[in-house]
């Protein structure tokens, strides 16, 4: 066995590039629960491209049989409905361990220098993951695939002069169509993994270069090193350390999971919809649609612009910008502390209306604009709007201004002393 | 009108939908009766699916459907054979019709929908009031209309087990007064707004009855029901059976990998 390691590294650097990667990867030893969705979202994208893989062996993407061959899977093919929902329920588990994970970097501030790069690096899975899920929602041809995706392709025939030859060239088709179908199959299935692949390797050896942050915000590679173990301080060696801790979070995660796959698949409609299981039909439009969950927040901001000079594209803007603004993160946080554990009141404060901002919005985006009803006709200015529309565009003001203002508040705010170790 | 323009207009139209859809109810608000529609009971789905291919699958298609996984509600491939198909069709078979999607749509104004996975759709719910909740309506082009699904395009084809119900209706003229006798009244109950700030209260009442009492009539809706909902999802009973299984599994799975993180972190300070 040593002999054949030593054959593979004399031509492959397989032991040192395992060491750099993990094996010898020195994490700082106070990872708490929320360090656990790292690895959660390497286990649901690994999931994701397997029982992808089994999926494509029975869908068939045409528009004439891909809604028959969903079904065929559910009923035909032994486990296919076990496959299918462990794919639709990834899909959203994706998006939940994928927004805790960044909410993480939010509170202990790991998108700050020197983790930019990992930062920039995790908002483009980010990115690709909307793509993935956008492409993907439209393969099992129900209504809400169908007009979904009408929805968001005409976000880009919204865009002044060329936005209509943009629709037609992204659907490759007048109406979301067959080969509109075959096209997404294929960006599904092939384009975008092959890409979304590639940026987890970039973030993940952004991330090994520069090390983890850690919930105190210290850096553990410029303290002392231990004499005995020529570690820093408070580094441990991610593996086993770390190997047998994420084992215990997999399995946890996988409970949480099962639980929707065996129990509750639809989820009351949030990952599977109820109007899905009619079969597209491009002459009725569906009275109610709203996007999956993962989307409704940015889905509230887009109705809560109103049009402008004749113009939806507005909304199309703020919406493309309240995605493009987590670029930005690094180089607006002037702090003087990296962890939400040092930082004053102002950093907390504006988090928690960001926090707010985002839930509210994401829920706001599932209801109907009517949801809360109308302001009285007495009232000035708001009179007979939706109260509903008013809280969306108040919170999509907060929304940003929480990145807006950030250079601000982060600077003025009162910081509390970093400690040299980190605390438990 | 441009494309462009067009795009735009569907743009802001599908943004709205939202709005629409509640508007478009009219506010009118239904209260619907529970279904008692139990999953495990298969001697239920055994009845139901009588019911089904006797009064539903002369229209309606199940073409997801195949006879023989009617074996998984405990029904044996003869039975399946004798009572439920026609003698050219094969039990290997999905659950088609001759009527033809065309023919339905020139007799019915719209195509019969598949039914296969119509319970996941509309829910067992709505289901079970649907069936509950045709009435007399002379000005419909069936001569049925319904409390659940207004002007409906589908007669009642369980007509002969139910009877007729004719509609009840109560005008109010405030929203409070309009509550109150919804509250009172028993069955499926619709409240809208009527003409001039008016409420109406719409209820049904018994107008000739059928071969069944109201009691039998809701047992035998329950069981197409429970039929439907199992027909929408075969595999569900075999899901919940094995997320026991698998919970269980993971639950061990949990204590060893916790022990073992916990042996390795000792020496962590």
């Amino acid at each position: 066995m040593q002999k054949l390691l030593t054959w593979i590294d004399d031509r492959f650097p397989l032991t040192a590039l395992w060491e750099s990667q993990w094996g010898k990867y020195v994490a700082p030893k106070n990872f708490n629960f929320w360090y656990y969705f790292g690895s959660l979202a390497a286990l649901v994208l690994v999931m994701q491209i397997v029982t992808g893989i089994f999926l494509t062996m029975s869908y068939k993407p045409d528009a004439a049989r891909a809604f028959d061959s969903v079904e065929y899977i559910m009923r035909d093919l032994p486990w296919g409905w076990l496959i299918r929902y462990m794919h639709s329920t990834g899909a959203s588990m994706f998006f939940v361990v994928v927004y805790l994970h960044m909410f993480r970097a939010l509170m202990y501030g790991s998108y700050r220098k020197p983790r930019e790069l990992t930062w920039i690096f995790g908002c483009l899975i980010y990115l690709c993951l909307m793509a993935e899920a956008f492409f993907g929602y439209l393969l099992p041809w129900g209504q809400m695939s169908y007009w979904g995706a009408q929805v968001i392709v005409n976000l880009f025939s919204a865009v002044p002069v060329i936005g209509e030859d943009l629709g037609i060239w992204i659907r490759g088709d007048y109406t979301i169509s067959d080969i509109t179908l075959n096209r997404f199959f294929a960006f599904h299935v092939v384009g975008v993994p092959l890409v979304l692949i590639g940026i987890v390797a970039a973030h993940l050896m952004a991330l090994h270069e520069t090390g983890s942050n850690n919930p105190d915000g210290i850096e553990i590679k410029k303290q002392p090193k231990d004499p005995a173990t020529g570690l820093p301080l408070d580094g441990i060696n991610s593996h086993p350390y770390y190997s047998v801790k994420d084992i215990v979070g997999v399995v946890v995660f996988l409970a949480v999971f099962s639980v929707v796959v065996f129990f509750v698949p639809d989820m009351g409609g949030y990952f599977l919809e109820a109007n899905n299981f009619i079969p597209a039909d491009p002459l009725k439009t569906p009275e109610h649609i709203a996007p999956v969950w993962y989307f409704t927040p940015f889905y509230a901001m887009l109705r809560a612009v109103p049009s402008f000079l004749g113009s939806q594209f507005w909304g199309v803007i703020v919406m493309g910008a309240a995605v493009m603004i987590l670029f930005a993160l690094p180089w607006l946080d002037r702090g003087a502390v990296k962890s939400i554990r040092y930082r004053g009141g102002l950093y907390k404060s504006w988090l928690a209306v960001f926090v707010v901002s985002f839930l509210l919005l994401g829920y706001l985006g599932v209801v109907p604009v009517t949801v809360w009803g109308q302001f009285p006709e007495s009232w000035p200015l708001l009179g007979t709007a939706d109260r509903a529309t008013v809280a969306a565009r108040v919170l999509t003001v907060a929304y940003f201004l929480f990145f807006l203002l950030m250079p601000w508040y982060t600077a003025r705010d009162r910081t509390k002393p970093v400690p040299d170790r980190v605390t438990g | 009108m441009t494309t462009m323009s067009r795009a735009t207009a569907l743009l802001a139209a599908l943004l709205l939908a939202a709005a629409g859809a509640a508007s478009a109810a009219g506010g009118a608000d239904i209260r619907l009766e529970a279904s008692p529609v139990n999953r495990l009971d298969l001697a239920s789905q055994q009845r139901g699916v009588r019911t089904f291919v006797n009064y539903c699958l002369n229209c309606h298609t199940a073409k997801y459907m195949r006879y023989n996984r009617l074996t998984e509600l405990g029904l044996t491939e003869a039975q399946i054979r004798d009572s439920l198909m026609f003698a050219t069709t094969k039990i290997g078979d999905t659950m088609t019709v001759a009527m033809t999607p065309a023919d339905g749509k020139a007799w019915f104004g719209v195509t019969p929908p598949d039914l296969s996975v119509e319970a996941r759709v509309r829910g067992v719910d709505w289901l079970y009031n649907y069936f509950l909740g045709f009435y007399r309506d002379d000005a419909a082009p069936s001569g049925w209309n319904n409390l659940v699904f207004p002007n409906v395009a589908m007669p009642h084809v369980l007509a002969e087990l139910s009877g007729a119900n004719r509609l009840v209706t109560a005008e109010f003229k405030s929203h409070e007064e309009a509550q109150a006798a919804a509250l009172a009244a028993k069955g499926i109950v619709v409240l809208a707004p009527g003409k001039n700030h008016t409420y109406v209260v719409k209820t049904l009442a018994v107008d000739t009855p059928g071969a069944l009492t109201p009691v039998e009539y809701r047992a035998t809706v329950a069981d197409l029901v429970n039929y439907l909902d199992y027909m929408s999802e075969p595999a569900k009973n075999k899901r919940l059976r094995l997320g026991l299984i698998v919970l269980l599994y993971l639950g061990v799975l949990f204590v060893f990998a916790y022990w073992l993180k916990r042996e390795y972190w000792k020496d962590v300070h």
